[in-house]
């Protein structure tokens, strides 16, 4: 894939397209998770997508995969997106966190679509309760740490440890390779 | 380790304000190891998102392929030897995160990602001008302050000079930002009390404007307007 990121900063439309069909999933998935609208989720995509060939040629594989970076480019913009709408309308932290266990529920039945997903599943139970949900309040919620230790009756100051926490954990247990 | 360190995680995942994500970029460029351990923690949570992979409407993949052929990609961050310490670092990082500090005899230029932050270019604003192709923009200020964007295309680099700017109301910052199309306003450094020449970070070349706002300590990741001024740049 790194690959293909080199040969779409040559200008190779053909690899980018091969690039887009092999991470656009990922990519719309995370996104829709974020930002919940399908048609929002749309135009954050598609606005990754394009940012991605602009900056091909910049893309470091020494700092991680290909898949890696261009998630945290989704997810910073879908990140965005959300709390900008959010200044318009302030989304009601109650709503999220009664339907929290739902989206959960939804979220572990499609993990078991792939290996992968397998395996993030079972490095997610290596999780603590707390540390899973205060991750997933960050990461798919698109919460700040301080909105998080709120939601979770969490001492201020907390919620960024059990997310730094959660995240060492998963990525010991995955195997995530750094450099 | 410092209290700041702390904020590694909740970086990695989007999780901080936009003050404290501006005071941690700032943290970044000096911590290697929390460089190291963000890029960790990153891919680990990209991987969550497995999770919940989901195929776009087929259409999209048009329009991103029809976007991309208008769009030339940006050229690799290859440059001379001597620049090379402060031209290091992946797009993707907030140009926010740079701090330009005035210092004795030039600029030490302080980005995040870099190597080594510590190099000092005293001649960059007059390298950016002496350029062939340097172009100068003016914006309109009040009073009897003067502000002139300098910018090389070939160089890919600008430099604001500014002459009797008056001071940030306390507690706050004049923030840059370079106009991308499509992309929007990207920050572009902050101009310290003092400052009075700063080399823009990100990509000038192929920005279509620039702007100064008024921010908190630290800066935003998105400008706050009105902006104190604003120039559009010609041919962009």
């Amino acid at each position: 894939m790194a690959d293909l990121l080199g040969r779409s900063a040559r200008g190779d439309t053909e690899a980018f397209a091969r690039f887009y069909d092999a991470t656009s999933a990922r990519a719309y998935g995370l996104a829709l998770r974020v930002v919940r609208d399908p048609a929002q989720a749309e135009e954050v995509t598609q606005e990754v997508f394009l940012d991605v060939w602009r900056q091909s040629g910049r893309y470091d594989a020494n700092r991680g995969s290909a898949m890696g970076w261009l998630l945290t480019i989704v997810h910073r913009k879908a990140v965005d997106r959300v709390r900008s709408a959010e200044s318009a309308t302030r989304r009601d932290a109650t709503y999220h966190q009664e339907n929290h266990k739902v989206a959960h529920d939804v979220t572990a039945e499609a993990a078991e679509a792939s290996l992968e997903a397998h395996r993030v599943r079972s490095a997610l139970q290596e999780l603590t309760a707390i540390q899973r949900e205060a991750l997933e309040l960050a990461y798919f919620g698109g919460y700040t740490h301080t909105e998080v230790a709120t939601m979770l009756d969490l001492p201020v100051g907390t919620a960024k440890t059990r997310i730094r926490d959660g995240l060492i954990r998963m990525r010991d247990a995955m195997g995530v390779t750094t450099s | 380790m410092s209290d700041i360190h702390a904020l590694v995680g909740a970086y990695a995942v989007d999780a901080l304000d936009d003050v404290e994500r501006a005071a941690f970029e700032r943290h970044l460029a000096e911590c290697a190891d929390c460089r190291a351990e963000v890029d960790g923690l990153r891919e680990a949570a990209s991987v969550i998102s497995s999770s919940v992979a989901q195929e776009p409407p087929s259409e999209l993949r048009d329009r991103v392929l029809s976007d991309i052929a208008a769009v030339r990609p940006l050229p690799p961050l290859t440059v001379p030897a001597t620049r090379r310490a402060a031209r290091l670092r992946p797009a993707l990082v907030a140009a926010a995160a740079a701090v330009v500090i005035a210092a004795a005899g030039g600029l030490v230029v302080a980005e995040p990602w870099a190597d080594d932050t510590s190099q000092v270019q005293p001649s960059a604003a007059d390298r950016i001008r002496a350029a062939a192709d340097a172009e100068e923009f003016e914006l309109p200020l009040e009073g009897g302050a003067a502000a002139t964007v300098i910018r090389s295309k070939a160089l890919n680099e600008a430099v604001l000079v500014a002459e009797d700017m008056p001071a940030a109301p306390d507690g706050k910052v004049y923030e840059l930002w370079l106009d991308h199309d499509g992309v929007g306003m990207v920050a572009a450094g902050l101009m310290e009390d003092g400052d009075d020449e700063i080399v823009l970070t990100g990509d000038p070349a192929t920005a279509i404007g620039f702007g100064i706002t008024v921010e908190p300590d630290g800066g935003s990741d998105e400008p706050t307007l009105p902006a104190v001024t604003t120039v559009a740049f010609e041919n962009a």
